[in-house]
């Protein structure tokens, strides 16, 4: 034969061969299950972590691939709800607590029971306990926490060595931070300023709980905050601006509070434990400690978790991927590793790495501390109505076009008008 | 004759196929759910003219209605009047000429995203250009977009700066198709330049006008991007339109029905406007 016809019958003959290779191995690859993951907190800083902690748990499930989307926070919750809507709901998704009870209550979620008692190896003792209760409605668990986290007070050490300050302390309240306020601002630069504390629904709530308040009446049907504890509370949160301690908006331009800490032109500032990775890098000494009490001390309290789907038709692979994700030792170290949220597994040992992590802040333990004192935000049904009810409000005090006793009084009819609905 | 309408049908097909599937179906859908419940996650429910009862009674209905004539009130004479000054000194070829009509169109072809990060750059109440130059004229600029009483003002510039060029173009195709003669003859016989403007150029311009009426006031009842990037609808709630309300009752409230009945509102308003525009055009549009 000729030798350009023998590689032409060669050719064609590998090529047969190849093809029937890949029709008999192509029954194993069907067997594979694909699931979906959609997630929040990945974006924009832990994409790279939960690849590697996809990849461990296809490595120890090598018959389930799981398939992720990010979306940041601010479109997440848009995005998922009209996949949701369009019956396309990923299989696996995060939630957080304050958004977790309308998906849970609109019947989105699975009931996690029946899988998790199939499950052997599973125990809830494996989570830390509250972050675990807190996924739960009506006695049903319809989700597995994947972390927790608080808000501290971030300080530049810097700035208060050269106002001659002394530094925060866990055991300072609401009066030793004003008396820091008064002097930093004495001596701070211009164009620099002494603190930074949010005046709207997320610090608000918690400040109302440090002054012995209660947002919502037990039972969620009256609002409770124009109480004299809210007063309070709403009184120090204005007064920061309004003593020039705080800068204004106008002051601020188009810088956010987080680009002014990392510019060193705060030095304080009220912020969640999320954003210490981003400051590792900052040209100035940094640390944190336990938020000041008012009358009490109290922390932010926030849970993400994993929510299956309730309509996803791979149940058994959503579960292991879940609990994998959730509490895998593998997961949780690349997690601690990264200086993701805290993952809300139960015991010391795993979290010896986020403690001992050679990155600032030097005090991890105040992180600790201020979950001793844990305030969980009041959530119903219409969540973010009612905290744009009440953040409008509060801007009006803060702007001084009401006064702080009216916009109370105002938010908490407007809020009673939405609970009534619930 | 059959032969023809059915080669004219399927012609049309390809066009029609989409706009069913993207506008009138979810047009007819918008009708069922403005009547209905519904936030994306549980079964719809059906409650009659519940939404349009509580739109009526509903304070932030009227205010976002408030905010958008308010934007309207201040973007359209500012943008016509701009686009017809620009249009006017365009309409003549000089030096620069095409790369002026290039250079005032550029903002109409560029993202909102650049457009707003510019203006509130700009705008930026601590350094930005305009308060630095107010400064060294001993003036203390205001907050901007900061401001409750500044941040309309702020999208307004954003916007008539951003639309101008498309303003521009439309008025000088409509004064480049009014004949010459009629100028000329006007000047023949004595009229002065500001007469031959009022008397001949403006009438005979009007058909470009009300075109420009007729889309900006469309366009402008339905303003989203530039608030939504510029201000979000604050601060204070002094920038929150209509448009701004529908999208935060539809995905951020989960209240669907209740958006999907200011969508209605929408619609009805904005028909009545053309519908009375087309009417009163008869009575100052001049198709020469």
């Amino acid at each position: 034969m000729h030798t350009t016809a023998k590689k032409v019958m060669t050719t064609v003959i590998s090529m047969v061969l190849i093809t029937g290779l890949a029709v008999v191995a192509a029954p194993a690859q069907a067997a594979k299950t694909t699931i979906t993951y959609f997630s929040f907190s990945a974006s924009p800083d832990h994409i790279k972590t939960l690849n590697s902690i996809v990849a461990a748990f296809e490595k120890a499930n090598p018959t389930i691939h799981v398939k992720v989307e990010n979306a940041a926070y601010a479109d997440y919750f848009t995005k998922l709800k009209t996949r949701i809507a369009a019956n396309q709901a990923p299989d696996t998704f995060e939630l957080d607590y304050q958004d977790f009870i309308s998906y849970a209550a609109a019947g989105s979620l699975l009931n996690l029971g029946a899988v998790s008692t199939k499950d052997k190896t599973f125990n809830k003792s494996l989570y830390f306990g509250k972050a675990y209760d807190v996924f739960a409605l009506n006695g049903k668990q319809y989700g597995l926490p994947s972390s927790y986290s608080t808000v501290v007070l971030f300080y530049n050490k810097d700035l208060f060595n050269a106002a001659g300050v002394a530094t925060p302390t866990s055991s300072w309240d609401w009066s030793d931070e004003a008396a820091a306020d008064k002097a930093l601002a004495a001596k701070l630069p211009a164009g620099t300023y002494a603190d930074f504390q949010p005046v709207q629904f997320w610090e608000f709530y918690k400040v109302l709980a440090q002054a012995g308040g209660q947002f919502l009446s037990a039972n969620k049907k009256t609002a409770l905050f124009n109480k004299q504890p809210g007063i309070d509370a709403l009184n120090w949160l204005v007064s920061k601006q309004n003593n020039g301690w705080k800068p204004t908006a106008a002051q601020m331009g188009t810088m956010d509070d987080g680009a002014m800490f990392a510019a060193g032109k705060l030095a304080m500032w009220h912020s969640g434990i999320w954003m210490f990775d981003g400051l590792k890098t900052a040209p100035f000494k940094w640390d944190v400690a336990v938020e000041p009490g008012g009358v009490t001390p109290g922390n932010h309290f926030f849970a993400n978790d994993v929510s299956v789907s309730s309509k996803t038709k791979n149940a058994d692979a959503a579960w292991k991927w879940a609990k994998f994700l959730t509490s895998d030792a593998a997961s949780v170290k690349l997690m601690i590793s990264s200086s993701w949220e805290i993952p809300a597994t139960s015991g010391k040992a795993p979290l010896a790495g986020y403690l001992n992590s050679p990155n600032p802040p030097a005090n991890r333990q105040a992180v600790f501390d201020a979950l001793k004192n844990p305030v969980a935000p009041p959530v119903i049904r219409q969540q973010n109505q009612m905290q744009d009810v009440v953040n409008a409000w509060l801007a009006k005090a803060q702007d001084g076009s009401v006064s702080v006793v009216d916009a109370l009084n105002g938010a908490a009819a407007e809020v009673n008008a939405i609970l009534a609905k619930e | 004759m059959k032969r023809n309408a059915r080669v004219a049908s399927a012609l049309i097909a390809p066009s029609f196929i989409p706009l069913i599937a993207f506008l009138i179906l979810p047009m007819i859908a918008a009708v069922c759910l403005s009547f209905a419940s519904w936030d994306l996650l549980s079964p719809i429910q059906w409650i009659g003219l519940g939404n349009f009862k509580e739109l009526f009674t509903h304070s932030i209905f009227y205010k976002s209605l408030f905010h958008s004539l308010v934007f309207i009130a201040g973007y359209l004479p500012l943008v016509y009047f701009l686009g017809l000054a620009a249009a006017l000194g365009l309409n003549k070829k000089f030096r620069g000429s095409s790369f002026l009509r290039a250079a005032y169109f550029l903002p109409v072809v560029t993202s909102w995203v650049i457009v707003s990060l510019l203006w509130k750059w700009i705008l930026n109440p601590n350094g930005g250009i305009v308060n630095s130059f107010l400064h060294v004229l001993g003036i203390q600029g205001p907050g901007w977009w900061t401001s409750p009483t500044w941040a309309m003002p702020s999208v307004i510039i954003a916007s008539v700066w951003k639309d101008m060029g498309y303003v521009m173009l439309i008025l000088l195709s409509g004064l480049q198709s009014i004949p010459p003669e009629y100028q000329e003859a006007a000047a023949m016989d004595g009229a002065s330049k500001r007469q031959i403007l009022f008397k001949i150029t403006l009438p005979l311009l009007t058909p470009a006008t009300f075109f420009v009426i007729v889309i900006s006031l469309i366009n402008n009842f339905q303003v989203f991007d530039q608030i939504y990037l510029m201000t979000g609808g604050g601060p204070d709630g002094s920038t929150s339109v209509l448009v701004q309300q529908i999208v935060k009752n539809a995905f951020d409230y989960g209240r669907s029905g209740f958006a999907a009945a200011m969508s209605m509102m929408l619609f009805i308003i904005l028909l009545a406007i053309t519908l009375i525009q087309i009417r009163l055009q008869k009575r100052w549009v001049n198709y020469a």
